[in-house]
């Protein structure tokens, strides 16, 4: 219990310093926002309104407070290009980014860690190289290739999945159907990481005395595998699944713009593009979030996984 | 009838040093409620012939090449997995040199042995709950309803190896292969779970294979003993004779390196003494009887041809030249 408490406390100052580096986009690259947002040849008094507008004239350390708590009450400031609120449309874009983040992580954990345990019970068997070989394509290839080939096949030649869009919100078939392709695409690519660390960490387990245990009293295979062995080698499949959340974030990224999906990936695209600063701040700090989220699971996730952990 | 007859067993391991014959034509059985000691220097091929009779070797690089285990009439190595799987843990079961590693870190120890309960018996979640408490008691683990609840990783290697035990014995198997149950454990903790297996035994009547390197261990405990070097028997005997009239030199060298331990003979006081050499290799083992560079009594013959086991009476066999 303390080790939840002590886990969630940790969160706040992370939290903090997630939006200070948000902050630090806008202010550490040189030069004035208003001459990267207003162009080179912007005269001086457009300069300074713009500065005046947003409160930018201000010495650093009074917009930075600002900035914390309009944040903190989740006020992410208004789109320079739109006007509109950002928060209402990254509330907009949201639900398409987690819909394909959740079904890739999904398919990546159900590739990735399938592969692995078959591998590692049978190492250098021909399922095993399979395995090996399906990994270090996910890992090796980049998701605008693996997702071009998934459009022209299944998409093109065979024509199973519509390629472009993610659907209307509320049709649900429809939207699952818009899902599989880009889906596979980004979970691919995660897979293969995290099959090669299911498969080191069960290869580590399966030598155990523990395992050798678990024979001996005629439990099944299946149990001895899944029961005995895959709890102890999860922690670091956990990690491995935690950390390869940014890469599959990045790869949502771009595969949002492979496939036109709707989602954060394209919108902070536009707003980079656009220069619209709290648009992308606002962006970059729900994306953070995210990964922060991840993290914490995972952590909480050790606990529960192990009890010399849970009773540190 | 034997409860378990090994009979002429080889079991190979195939590496790129070559092959390795850690048993080699092996054959001895083991008598209903009776303990077997088992005895030899590391790397003679103990836990390899138990963990053929479990069938836990990783094959490959093992392999049982050659041989019988009889068990209920039957040969275990013509059974199925799934034959083999219903008499694990239930009517054979095992526990092993290392009770640190031996229990799974990520579940309760009462949840361990209930669940060979639940798998073996066909008890519900509760009654096997119930009844690993009842283990737990049996091996003397104070306060056992709560220690059911605690996790390997808080328990000492003592409070391991009894848990270990009780798991083993929850099903009541006919057999308990112990390989070296206590040699990782202290002096005091060793003779307390020694103790405490031939205590059990008694009261469920286990036949009890006894691993160890070390006479000590099954000189009060075991009735026979079989003397293993480099995969093969060199002798076999009561225990008593054994002690009394070791034949084979291998079997008197391991004797003169015991501290004394009281037992009759032995009480009169000889300096410790060591067996001269070093156990070969299985994969550079010298010609005729691998013994030979380090025996005391070796011959020309020995230097060529490997010898057999013969009886020499009294259910007493011996494996050297010097017993034509
Ligand atoms: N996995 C393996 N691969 C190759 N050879 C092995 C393997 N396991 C055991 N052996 C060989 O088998 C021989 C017998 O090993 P075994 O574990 O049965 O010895 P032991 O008598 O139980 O010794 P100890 O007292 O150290 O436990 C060893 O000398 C070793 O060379
Ligand atoms: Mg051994």
């Amino acid at each position: 219990m303390t080790y939840i408490i002590k886990r969630l406390l940790l969160f706040i100052p992370t939290l903090i310093g997630v939006i200070t580096l948000v902050f630090l986009i806008l202010h550490a690259i040189p030069g004035s926002p208003a001459t990267r947002v207003l162009g080179e040849f912007a005269t001086a008094e457009s300069i300074a309104e713009f500065e005046r507008r947003l409160g930018l004239d201000r010495p650093l350390i009074e917009q930075y407070i600002d900035f914390v708590t309009s944040y903190a009450t989740g006020d992410f400031g208004e789109s320079y290009r739109t006007g509109e609120e950002v928060i209402d449309q990254l509330a907009l874009e949201l639900p398409y980014t987690l819909h394909l983040v959740t079904a890739g992580m999904i398919i990546a954990i159900i590739i990735g860690v399938g592969l692995g345990i078959v591998s590692a019970i049978k190492p250098n068997s021909l399922l095993d190289n399979i395995g090996r070989i399906i990994a270090l394509l996910g890992v090796s290839m980049p998701v605008f290739w693996s997702g071009m080939i998934l459009i022209i096949l299944f998409g093109l030649k065979l024509g199973w999945f519509p390629i472009i869009g993610a659907g209307d919100t509320g049709d649900v078939p429809d939207i699952l159907h818009r899902l599989v392709l880009p889906a596979f695409t980004v979970g691919f690519l995660t897979s293969g990481v995290i099959m090669r660390m299911t498969r080191s960490s069960m290869l580590e387990v399966l030598d155990q005395d523990y395992i050798r245990t678990a024979f001996s009293k005629g439990l099944a295979d299946t149990i001895v595998y899944l029961k005995h062995a895959l709890k102890n080698a999860a922690i670091p499949i956990v990690t491995v699944i935690g950390l390869s959340f940014g890469g599959l974030l990045s790869g949502t990224v771009l595969t949002e713009t492979i496939f036109a999906r709707h989602g954060l990936g394209k919108f902070l695209v536009d707003a980079i593009l656009w220069k619209d600063y709290p648009a992308a701040q606002g962006c970059i700090f729900v994306i953070s979030l995210m990964f922060l989220v991840i993290n914490l699971i995972t952590d909480l996730i050790y606990g529960v996984l192990d009890p010399r952990i849970r009773h540190a | 009838m034997h409860l378990l007859q090994i009979k002429n067993l080889k079991t190979y391991f195939y590496t790129t040093d070559g092959i390795g014959k850690a048993v080699d034509d092996v054959t001895f059985s083991l008598e209903k409620s009776e303990t077997l000691g088992l005895v030899g220097e590391s790397g003679c091929g103990k836990s390899v012939t138990a963990l053929s009779v479990m069938r836990l070797l990783k094959e490959p690089p093992a392999r049982i090449v050659n041989g019988q285990i009889l068990f209920d009439g039957t040969d275990l190595l013509r059974r199925t997995k799934k034959d083999i799987k219903a008499i694990l843990g239930k009517r054979i079961s095992m526990i092993f040199q290392e009770p640190m590693t031996s229990l799974n870190p990520v579940y309760t120890i009462g949840d361990q042995i209930a669940e060979m309960l639940s798998l073996h018996e066909d008890l519900a979640k509760k009654q096997s709950w119930e009844r690993a408490v009842d283990m737990l008691a049996k091996v003397q683990i104070p306060s056992p309803e709560k220690r059911a609840y605690e996790y390997p990783h808080q328990l000492s290697g003592g409070m391991r190896q009894r848990a270990m035990i009780a798991m083993a014995l929850a099903c009541n198997p006919e057999i308990l292969i112990a390989d070296e149950p206590t040699t990782a454990l202290d002096v005091t903790v060793q003779a307390q779970i020694i103790d405490l297996m031939m205590q059990l035994k008694n009261e469920f009547g286990t036949a009890i294979l006894l691993i160890t390197h070390d006479l000590g261990v099954v000189a009060q405990t075991a009735e026979r003993i079989v003397v293993m070097y480099t995969g093969k028997i060199v002798e076999e005997a009561e225990t008593l004779a054994i002690f009394e009239d070791p034949k084979h030199p291998y079997t008197r060298g391991l004797l003169q390196s015991l501290p004394n331990i009281g037992y009759r003979s032995f009480s009169r006081r000889q300096p410790l003494h060591e067996i001269e050499g070093i156990v070969p290799s299985l994969y550079g083992l010298p010609q005729g009887c691998s013994f030979h560079p380090r025996c005391p009594d070796v011959m020309a013959i020995c230097r060529q041809t490997a010898p057999k086991l013969v009886d020499i009476g009294d259910n007493h066999n011996v494996q050297c030249h010097l017993y034509p």
